[in-house]
């Protein structure tokens, strides 16, 4: 390498110092190619071709509209949370309360509505301001009280289990059949609640990408330090990304009441939506020290889940050998970008 | 402009204590627009805290902060900038995944309709790099890929971005090449005048005397002096803040016979950065190296150091061949590498004195035989040797002044018996008499056998210290210069073709 002019043809991934900018059409080039959600999409059509050649010589069907919707159905629930997630983790932090808030948030909404169309409107009203009130507390416990996030969103589960435990002990409340539509109707063939999802992943994408509290949560991310002396309220941040975060749990629950038709004590723990949005995030690209990732790479990773899921059923594997194939998965998933990474920063 | 009677900023009583022991007693300070104030002292002196109390980042235990006059109290760095206060630390404060933009525009981004206006961020960007003439990368060039200079640049931008009135420039030099040096002068004078008051924190008194208008001399803590620049001299500034006469700013050369075996043979070494590097380092010799930022100085080091893995070429220690493929069997065949960001990776800025001192010796050479070996020193002796001013063994390295910890990590080599000692910038961001202390232990070590190969960007310090000079230049050896050489001979090794290549 030159010391005063080197070479104008520095790969994306190359280390050593910048010199001119190639110009802008190759500065989107980069810009498309160094995003963490390009590898993730090209895993998810390997991923998908392989199920394909897998479930179709074993005689099950897996290139039909009734198969894909079905797995963009199942994606739904995780797919939300996951998104949630994903702010929070940029952001350097984690919210392992996430399973037991669609716990609640389920049961709140469904014996708030008690079957009576009327009372859907405050019932989400209602679910929405405790999702809030939990992430609220979640980001005050972290920042002001200094708790590792880990610790803080750790206890808070525990706070919610022992909450539903002392009132529920099974499902409660039934949910009108207006709002239970919410997870069956259709909009031609795609399911309303795909929309759902669409809805929550984009808002999360635009939020991320377009405003300055998107800017704040890569910026704190990547280095809390060096945000505040730059004059950043890191704490209003962290604080605001974990209330995004438990709202979607809280959309997570509202939605999956819906489904079954009433709340449950044991939905969110059973779906394992604490760990499983995590990995979603990991294996959408996300960097678990934050500061780098994306809510689009996240949508990747849990259709790749999805994909994963729907190949085993068919292939009725059982589902210990399921388990160990997906933590092999996600560890090669976060190997690979480690090295796309490169050694030296 | 504020009138005559009202300074710009005015500090008044400052004291500062940290879980009960004062760090700060009453200083006083002031600055005026278009002014610059340099401020210097030895490293724990209180620079870097008074700094942090006008930025808003400690609360002064007393003392009261003025500006324009008024009354301030900042409890967030973010009202210290909206009261027009930049600065621009001495460690690096950018986001490395973040673009130039993003960093210049960090939390303070503009907005049109509640959408950030990366247009109108870039174009800024762009517009203030163009002022300060840098034009070799772009607002969308994500801060990773940037040199240490062109980082210090971003610096810069991101502080005027601010349209701040009161800058603090903490040790701005520290990491930058002659000529950039040149070209951050132009911009501060510039600055000047502008109205800008700068408060200029140097560890260089070439730049102090060349910038400042008046000079403040803190010690201790406690403030020493503040004084106009054309009623001191830098022997006198030095005397201030030491306290004491320094004479004899390098210690002695070593004589030709000092010289024994080869003990570090490089042999045509390249990797994707070097091509074909050759060179030898006797024991007792103390080899310097020079070059410019990027000219492969670091990555050479690197590569003997079994850091970065060759692409040809050999290295021999003692006239053996060895083949070190990682920093481990580089350590296990008696090398040892002081690097350049002692934060980063030189010390676990976490952990107590004594496990850093014992860091490298505990990993490397197994119990048994750590047991066995002689002469290995305890934590109290190798804190004597390197001469380290600290509470105790078990206090942690992060609280320690940067001359400290630099001292800290000179002991977790020391402790591995090494025969040859690389060093990478070894007192970069330190205070004069800290500086003496090192170049001192560095020729104590030479003197004892030791192989030293050491990599500066401070001439006066690579002059003082080597025996010989290799220049690199553009990953290769450029030259060779005996002791005493002239800046301007180096330099012109250094820089030889640099225009031809830009």
């Amino acid at each position: 390498m030159k010391v005063a002019d080197p070479t104008g043809s520095e790969t994306p991934e190359g280390g050593g110092p910048v010199t001119r900018q190639p110009g802008r059409v190759a500065g989107w080039r980069v810009g498309v190619l160094a995003s963490p959600a390009a590898p993730v999409f090209a895993a998810l059509v390997a991923v998908f071709l392989i199920a394909w050649l897998v479930v179709e010589l074993r005689g099950g069907t897996f290139l039909t509209v009734p198969n894909i919707v079905n797995m963009l159905q199942r994606s739904v629930a995780l797919g939300i949370v996951s998104a949630g997630q994903t702010v929070v983790i940029l952001l350097g932090s984690l919210d392992l309360s996430v399973a037991q808030l669609i716990s609640l948030t389920s049961l709140i909404g469904s014996t708030t509505m008690d079957g009576s169309s009327a009372n859907v409107v405050p019932a989400v009203g209602l679910v929405l301001a405790v999702g809030a009130g939990v992430g609220l507390a979640n980001g005050l416990i972290i920042t002001k009280l200094r708790v590792n996030a880990f610790i803080a969103t750790l206890g808070m589960a525990l706070i919610l289990k022992g909450l539903i435990d002392n009132q529920w002990d099974g499902p409660a409340g039934r949910v009108p059949d207006s709002f239970e539509s919410l997870g069956y109707t259709r909009f031609g063939v795609i399911p309303v609640s795909v929309f759902l999802l669409i809805a929550v992943v984009l808002a999360i994408y635009l939020m991320l990408r377009y405003t300055r509290f998107g800017y704040r949560i890569y910026a704190v991310g990547g280095d809390e330090d060096v945000s505040k002396l730059s004059g950043l309220r890191t704490h209003r941040t962290i604080i605001a990304a974990h209330v995004v975060c438990s709202l979607t749990a809280a959309i997570t629950g509202l939605f999956l009441a819906s489904r079954l038709g009433s709340g449950t004590p044991t939905v969110g723990p059973d779906g394992g939506y604490d760990l499983e949005s995590i990995a979603a995030v990991v294996l959408g690209g996300t960097a678990l020290m934050g500061g780098r990732g994306g809510v689009l790479g996240t949508l990747g990773g849990v259709f790749i889940l999805a994909v994963l899921d729907n190949t085993f059923n068919q292939l009725e594997v059982n589902s210990f050998l399921k388990d160990v194939v997906r933590g092999v998965i996600i560890i090669a998933a976060v190997a690979v970008y480690a090295r796309r990474q490169g050694v030296r920063p | 402009m504020s009138d005559a009677g009202v300074p710009l900023l005015e500090m008044r009583g400052i004291s500062k204590s940290f879980v009960g022991v004062e760090v700060l007693h009453g200083v006083d300070i002031d600055l005026r627009a278009g002014e610059i104030h340099a401020i210097v002292g030895e490293n724990g002196a209180g620079k870097s805290t008074l700094m942090k109390i006008l930025a808003g980042v400690h609360d002064p235990t007393e003392g009261t902060i003025l500006i324009d006059g008024e009354e301030k109290t900042f409890h967030h760095p973010a009202a210290a900038q909206h009261a027009g206060v930049g600065i621009i630390y001495q460690e690096f404060n950018l986001l490395p995944d973040r673009n130039v933009a993003e960093n210049v525009f960090v939390g303070r981004e503009p907005v049109k309709r509640g959408i950030v206006d990366r247009r109108a961020m870039e174009r800024r960007t762009e517009e203030l790099l163009e002022e300060v003439g840098e034009t070799s990368f772009g607002p969308r060039t994500p801060v990773r890929r940037l040199s240490v200079a062109q980082q210090q640049v971003v610096e810069i931008v991101k502080a005027r971005s601010l349209d701040a009135r009161i800058l603090v420039l903490d040790e701005p030099t520290a990491a930058l090449a002659d000529h950039e040096v040149e070209l951050l002068f132009s911009l501060v004078r510039r600055l000047q005048e502008q109205g800008i008051g700068m408060l200029y924190i140097s560890h260089r008194l070439r730049e102090v005397f060349a910038l400042a208008d008046r000079i403040t001399v803190l010690k201790d803590g406690g403030l020493v002096k503040t004084l106009g620049t054309s009623e001191t001299d830098p022997g006198g500034l030095v005397n201030l803040m030491v306290g004491r006469e320094l004479d004899g700013y390098f210690p002695e050369r070593g004589e030709p016979g000092d010289l024994g075996d080869v003990r570090l043979a490089v042999k045509d070494v390249s990797t994707p950065l070097l091509r074909n590097v050759s060179l030898q380092v006797r024991a007792g010799e103390i080899v310097g190296l020079a070059g410019l930022q990027g000219s492969g100085r670091t990555e050479l080091a690197r590569a003997i150091f079994g850091a970065d893995p060759l692409t040809g070429g050999s290295i021999e220690i003692d006239g053996k061949k060895r083949r070190l493929r990682t920093p481990r069997a580089a350590i296990r065949a008696g090398l040892g590498f002081i690097t350049e960001d002692r934060k980063l990776e030189g010390l676990a800025l976490a952990q107590s004195i004594a496990d850093n001192m014992l860091l490298a010796v505990r990993t490397v050479i197994p119990g048994a035989r750590r047991r066995r070996a002689k002469g290995l020193m305890s934590v109290k002796e190798l804190a004597a040797v390197t001469q380290l001013r600290a509470r105790g063994p078990e206090q942690e390295v992060r609280f320690l002044s940067g001359g400290n910890q630099q001292k800290v990590v000179l002991a977790k080599w020391l402790e591995t018996k090494p025969q040859v000692l690389i060093f990478d910038e070894p007192t970069r961001g330190i205070d004069v008499g800290a500086k003496a202390g090192i170049h001192d232990l560095i020729r104590k070590l030479a003197r004892e056998g030791v192989a030293v190969l050491m990599i500066s960007s401070e001439l006066p310090e690579l002059i003082g210290m080597s025996d010989r000079i290799l220049v690199m230049r553009e990953g290769a050896i450029a030259g060779e210069l005996p002791a005493g050489a002239g800046e301007p001979e180096i330099m012109h090794l250094a820089t030889l073709d640099e225009q031809a290549a830009a």
